[in-house]
């Protein structure tokens, strides 16, 4: 049942306001989500200025300026600093993104209006903290390890490699480049109010990947596991997923393709 | 492989609704729901006017001057927005499960076309019911 509200031990209070750094003409000011296993207090914001004559363009820029400059306390995830390993996906003034090929200029653009406000930064949305930003992904993980994706086929295999045709290989374009960041599956209100059960975005998306791979035999078994009226039918083209994904590809069109393939199986 | 060590706090849940930013699409996917729900009322002004109908001309005078004044009107008024905003949501999503019309751009547009659509509609239905009457 959707609870719209955050329970008691997860609402956010003020936190400290960290002190400028000396000397900075350009100042950014962030506003960070905090929270530590360890003080047993509810989570709170932190604030932060960064100056941007020192610092990169780029939002994770700006939090490892704060982790080595600042305030060596805050923790994130964060790997590839060029958005295909997924890590530091997080929520950035309001929206998904990867904080690695998030501008700083460009989240608040999206924040119109606020060019000069404050950058705020939370975890992945409706997910257990951990620490900080980073977020308990154990459920997505396994909800995609559900849809076994992996080459599934009948017949015994070529001496060689699995061969397609060049068309048929098209058809995974917008498919395989997902790194599995997660900022769609977390972005689907559908997801927040059933996450249990609704495999979201990115597992349905995985889960397309290998339906319509040319050379994968179980498509029929594929297509029976997803039939149900959580696992798949939870998705009511809210379409955040497509609008949040930073490597810009379409989870929603990857669903209708499957409820598409539901229906003409059936016909 | 040691197993996972599970905190031994409760974990907090991250934001949600609280910060997310609103996006056309999950707006109009609200407002799909909220409209939905409020046809359940619609149709009960539909039947107190059959009902009422059926039931002979004190009763329909009744109803008929309840639907005439200025706060039945706008109540009809609200309800002929509701019920074509929930139609041309109902479209919107008929197009989309054919797999058409997601993409940014037309996502957008279809998503801003059921406000824009529904009250132009509304308008022009109040506006033919005035002139014709």
């Amino acid at each position: 049942m959707a609870q719209f509200t955050l329970p008691k031990n997860s609402q956010v209070t003020e936190g400290k306001t960290w002190p400028r750094p000396q000397g900075a003409n350009n100042l950014q000011e962030f506003r960070i989500y905090r929270w530590n296993p360890d003080d047993g207090a509810n989570p709170r914001v932190d604030t932060y200025q960064v100056d941007r004559d020192d610092c990169g363009p780029m939002v994770l820029d700006a939090l490892l300026w704060i982790k080595a400059k600042v305030d060596s306390t805050l923790v994130f995830r964060r790997s590839c600093r060029e958005g295909i390993c997924g890590s530091c996906a997080m929520n950035i003034e309001g929206q998904n993104a990867l904080a690695c090929t998030m501008g700083i200029d460009e989240c608040q653009e999206h924040a119109k209006g606020k060019k000069t406000g404050a950058v705020r930064i939370y975890p992945l949305p409706h997910m257990p903290v951990i620490k900080d930003l980073v977020p308990d992904l154990t459920n997505f993980f396994a909800q995609h390890a559900s849809i076994e994706p992996w080459l599934q086929t009948e017949t015994p295999a070529p001496e060689g490699e699995w061969k397609q045709t060049p068309e048929d290989r098209a058809r995974l374009d917008g498919l395989y480049e997902c790194i599995l960041c997660a900022c769609c599956t977390t972005s689907c209100p559908s997801y927040w109010w059933n996450g249990d059960r609704f495999l979201g975005p990115a597992a349905l998306l995985q889960a397309y990947r290998w339906l319509i791979d040319s050379r994968d035999e179980n498509t029929g078994e594929r297509l029976d596991a997803l039939h149900d009226p959580f696992r798949l039918y939870r998705c009511h083209t809210i379409m955040n997923c497509a609008n949040t994904c930073p490597k810009n590809l379409n989870p929603a069109k990857a669903i209708a393709e499957i409820k598409k393939m539901m229906i003409s199986r059936e016909i | 492989m040691a197993p996972t060590v599970r905190p031994t706090v409760a974990q907090p849940l991250s934001p949600h609704l609280q910060i997310y930013r609103w996006t056309w699409t999950m707006a109009m996917s609200v407002f799909h729901r909220i409209t939905g729900t409020a046809l359940y009322a619609g149709i009960a002004l539909v039947a107190i006017w059959l009902v009422a109908l059926a039931s002979g001309p004190a009763a329909y005078d009744w109803v008929a001057w309840f639907f005439g004044s200025i706060v039945g009107r706008l109540v009809l008024f609200v309800y002929t927005w509701i019920l074509m905003h929930h139609m041309l949501g109902g479209l919107r999503h008929f197009i989309w499960d054919f797999g058409h019309g997601l993409d940014r751009e037309r996502r957008l547009w279809l998503s801003r076309g059921t406000l824009i659509g529904s009250t132009l509609l509304t308008i022009l239905i109040w506006a033919l019911a005035l002139v014709l009457r």
